[in-house]
């Protein structure tokens, strides 16, 4: 700790000088991102001129690129680009034409939404599993929680929201004659509770589970690790309650490396979603991202960058913040 | 020139009934019933929402509702490929003038949707932008319209299209689904209006878009073709996993998709709905070709390229690949079943199409080894697509190797893989594709004439004799003497040069819920899609 200086300037400072690093980490995902795109050979307008295969005319070629100004020295793009990220202004999608800033606004919210429920999921089945296992070890319980989570690990939450749709579809018709599956148009939560549940829940579900996998077994070896400390042996000693000892000495102190893993994984799934969200047909961020690099759209593949490398520096120092409030031990430099 | 147009009709019409397998099963025929709501999926977002500009089917299916047409193909019975019937106009016109001159009269108080009438005025504003675009303004189909030397209106109900020859593939062109008539008023304001919006004369009013999910329609309540639309509406949703679109036919999120399934899709929907299910099939106007890259050896000795072509067993292909590919028929160059396309009898004598491949591959031995390549090796490129390209593509490497020629594939996202066929021009052998939306094998060839006379020919070829049958063709009136100049056309193309291999014509499977009524499959994806037949009983 600096001398003079409050423990709460200090935390000031640490806030200020990581929102200050912030910025050479966009300019360096904004460079990556820019020279990568364009290695990739084609553009969107010869992507929008493939349609038929037969009369592919060179002049509305030429056009669409002086539109785009693809037509323009990359180093004049990057500027136009770089200036952009600046103001917050991306332009528009290369490909629809509509401001990038309301199109990403569009799916965020979704997006945001299936990260909670599925955060929500993760921890509801990781904390209370990765402790029992813990407690439990080398029972059958244990051993019962670690294929559930080895499982999760090894699913990949597509596959799994794949199954999810076709095992509602066979046991629907089987149960009720009439084959039920989750709706593939959005509705606000606010507008259609009931439908927006009936929508969201399953890719929450599938993508939950694999998150949840993680965070069991960083649970359980955390936990396992604490249990052993000398100051949990000393409250054992002194005759405390195992539930009281669990709860308020071990599992706190265990939280650490979860809170670490809950982090990296939200932030993933605000931008990572990219198959589960074809998979239920959800109009969310992942799905953006893959439509916007196979149609070669520059300006939306740039601005999705930006925003998901923002999301995890942000949710890094979410974490933390956090680490200082869970063990006092921490300080900030 | 009465009679071209005459003789034309005739000939066509003729082949147009004997013209296509296209097929239901299923359905029943019952009395159009109002109300409701279609909810159907499309692939793929449309990157605007300007026909004029764009190629993509993805724009076709949900926004054509918007719009009206000058002609287009019969709805009660698009699996014609010569039935043109109007739209906005009141009478099919015959051509005056040697056949160089069609006039259109107009239907008289058709409404856009912001209450303005049509007249003749806006589908000439709409043609000069499709056919003679201004400088800076992105016409994607201009080259349908060679022939055509003006459009004028000499009064406001009154089309007049002046060509410069009589040409049999002009109606065909003028019927092109995506020629969506616009207004004259828009388009004198900002020739680019259509592309972010829409403001048409069709069955169905623009409702909302979002973003990435969906585009909405209603009934149109001025729409001239009385009694129609029938349904409230319609929810075009964008679904780009073919998984996602058959299992929401199969969860009645969705009533039907217009593009087309596998065939073990359409089984696996069958086994699940059963009567509850209708499946509609016909063969398709697409085509792929495999393509040589003539400016590299050996694909520059015609004998190579014969022996590729002559290796390929088609018939049998046919017969098996149908069964997991959206392929079947075995055609030329012209789209099976079309009056000008080649009989079986006639495309027996084209090399890759005798009847005895035993033959066939003995003689493509003979030829490899002839030119010096008995052992070739060589690259396939192909287009990161499963249906039909990968799998058409697995199966030619095997038809190659049983001459002795040893072929690995190079697979490319659809970016990257036009980027190799456009501008690097590094491929051995490419998988191409030809996919038309309304049947004109007149201009459908084009895609195998020299490369500077045509934009998409990736062979890197001039053929001038080949040239000169093309336009030969486009400037004959007499339908027997297309016919003749299009078997010369067809031989030279795939036989005496073999500039291209064409594989299988496309397969086109929709099924769909069995209360979807009153569509009509077509041989096109981008046809008959203004929904306006279409009602709902359940």
């Amino acid at each position: 700790m600096a001398a003079g200086a409050s423990p709460s300037g200090i935390m000031y400072q640490y806030i200020l000088k990581r929102l200050l690093l912030l910025f050479p980490t966009l300019v360096g995902a904004a460079v990556l991102v820019f020279f990568l795109m364009r290695m990739i050979p084609g553009d969107v307008c010869e992507l929008r001129m493939a349609g038929t295969g037969a009369y592919f005319d060179k002049e509305a070629l030429k056009i669409c690129q002086t539109e785009l100004g693809l037509d323009r020295p990359m180093m004049v793009q990057f500027w136009e680009f770089i200036k952009g990220v600046f103001v917050f202004d991306f332009g528009n999608s290369m490909y629809t034409g509509y401001p990038i800033v309301a199109e990403i606004g569009l799916r965020f919210e979704l997006s945001l939404q299936v990260a909670i429920m599925a955060t929500i999921t993760a921890i509801v089945l990781a904390i209370p599993l990765g402790t029992i296992s813990a407690i439990k070890q080398n029972t059958w319980i244990d051993y019962g929680v670690r294929a559930f989570s080895i499982a999760g690990i090894a699913m990949p939450s597509f596959w799994l929201g794949i199954l999810i749709i076709l095992g509602l579809l066979i046991t629907t018709k089987s149960w009720f004659g009439t084959a039920w599956m989750p709706p593939i148009q959005y509705k606000p939560l606010w507008v259609d509770p009931v439908y927006n549940l009936s929508m969201l829940i399953w890719p929450a579900v599938a993508t939950g589970y694999r998150y949840s996998a993680v965070a069991t077994r960083m649970t359980r070896s955390a936990m396992l690790e604490v249990l052993r400390e000398d100051y949990v042996r000393t409250a054992r000693a002194k005759g405390l309650l195992e539930k009281i000892i669990i709860r308020r000495h071990a599992l706190k102190n265990s939280l650490l490396p979860v809170v670490t893993v809950i982090g990296i994984e939200f932030a993933f799934l605000m931008g990572g979603l990219v198959v589960t969200e074809q998979v239920f047909n959800l109009n969310g961020l992942g799905k953006l991202f893959v439509v916007s690099v196979t149609n070669h759209d520059y300006n939306m593949t740039q601005a999705l960058v930006m925003l998901v490398v923002t999301v995890f520096v942000l949710t890094n120092f979410v974490v933390d913040v956090m680490y200082g409030w869970l063990d006092p031990r921490i300080h900030y430099r | 020139m009465k009679t071209f147009a005459m003789k034309t009709a005739t000939a066509l019409a003729v082949g147009a009934a004997l013209a296509l397998g296209g097929g239901v099963t299923g359905s029943a025929v019952a009395a159009p019933k109002k109300g409701g709501t279609l909810t159907f999926v499309v692939p793929a977002e449309p990157p605007s929402y300007d026909g004029h500009k764009e190629t993509t089917f993805a724009l076709i299916h949900p926004i054509a509702p918007f719009y009206s047409v000058l002609i287009r193909v019969n709805p009660d019975n698009p699996a014609s490929t010569t039935d043109f019937r109007c739209d906005l106009c009141t009478e099919m016109p015959k051509p005056t003038d040697g056949g160089t001159t069609y006039t259109f009269k107009i239907r008289k108080g058709v409404q856009f949707s912001d209450a303005t009438e049509l007249t003749a005025h806006d589908i000439v504003a709409t043609y000069q932008k499709i056919i003679f675009p201004p400088q800076g303004v992105a016409s994607a189909r201009k080259a349908f319209y060679v022939m055509v030397d003006s459009v004028t209106a000499p009064d406001p109900y009154t089309v007049v299209f002046k060509l410069k020859y009589p040409s049999g593939a002009f109606i065909p062109a003028l019927a092109n689904p995506y020629n969506f008539i616009y207004s004259k008023a828009r388009l004198d304001q900002d020739m680019h209006w259509y592309e972010k919006n829409i403001m048409g004369s069709g069955p169905f009013l623009f409702e909302s878009r979002e973003a990435g999910a969906v585009i909405r329609g209603k009934a149109n309540p001025h729409y001239y073709h009385k009694g129609k639309p029938y349904l409230d509406g319609f929810n075009a949703i964008f679904a780009d996993k073919q998984s996602l679109r058959v299992q929401a036919i199969q969860g009645d999120r969705a009533a039907i998709e217009f593009r087309g399934f596998p065939p073990k899709s359409r089984d696996d929907l069958k086994k699940a709905l059963g009567k509850d299910l209708t499946v509609q099939e016909s063969d398709w106007n697409c085509v792929l070709l495999a393509t040589p890259n003539t400016q590299k050896k050996p694909f520059d000795d015609v004998r190579v390229r014969r022996a590729l072509t002559l290796a390929i067993d088609r018939w049998g292909g046919s017969k098996y690949l149908s069964q997991i590919a959206i392929v079947r028929a075995v055609g030329g160059v012209a789209f099976p079943g079309h009056p000008l396309a080649a009989n079986k009898a006639e495309m027996q004598k084209i090399a890759g199409y005798w009847p005895d491949l035993k033959k066939s591959r003995a003689e493509a031995r003979r030829l490899l080894k002839e030119a010096g390549v008995p052992d070739l090796k060589f690259e396939l490129h192909n287009r990161g697509v499963d249906q039909p390209y990968k799998i058409v593509g697995t199966w030619l490497i095997d038809q190659w190797k049983q001459v002795g020629v040893t072929v690995t594939q190079r697979v490319q996202p659809t970016g990257p893989f036009y980027d190799t066929l456009r501008k690097k021009k590094d491929f051995d052998v490419s998988l191409d594709f030809n996919c038309q939306a309304v049947v004109n094998p007149l201009l459908d060839v084009a895609k195998f004439i020299s490369d500077d006379k045509t934009g998409n020919q990736y062979g890197a070829y001039q053929d001038r004799d080949l040239d000169k049958l093309f336009d030969a063709m486009n400037q004959e009136g007499d339908p027997k003497k297309q016919r003749t100049l299009m078997r010369e056309f067809e031989k030279r193309a795939l036989d005496d040069q073999a500039w291209n291999m064409i594989t299988l014509w496309w397969y086109r499977i929709i099924p769909h819920r069995s209360y979807v009524k009153g569509w009509k499959i077509s041989p096109s994806h981008y046809l008959n899609q203004d929904l306006s037949g279409v009602w709902i009983e359940k």
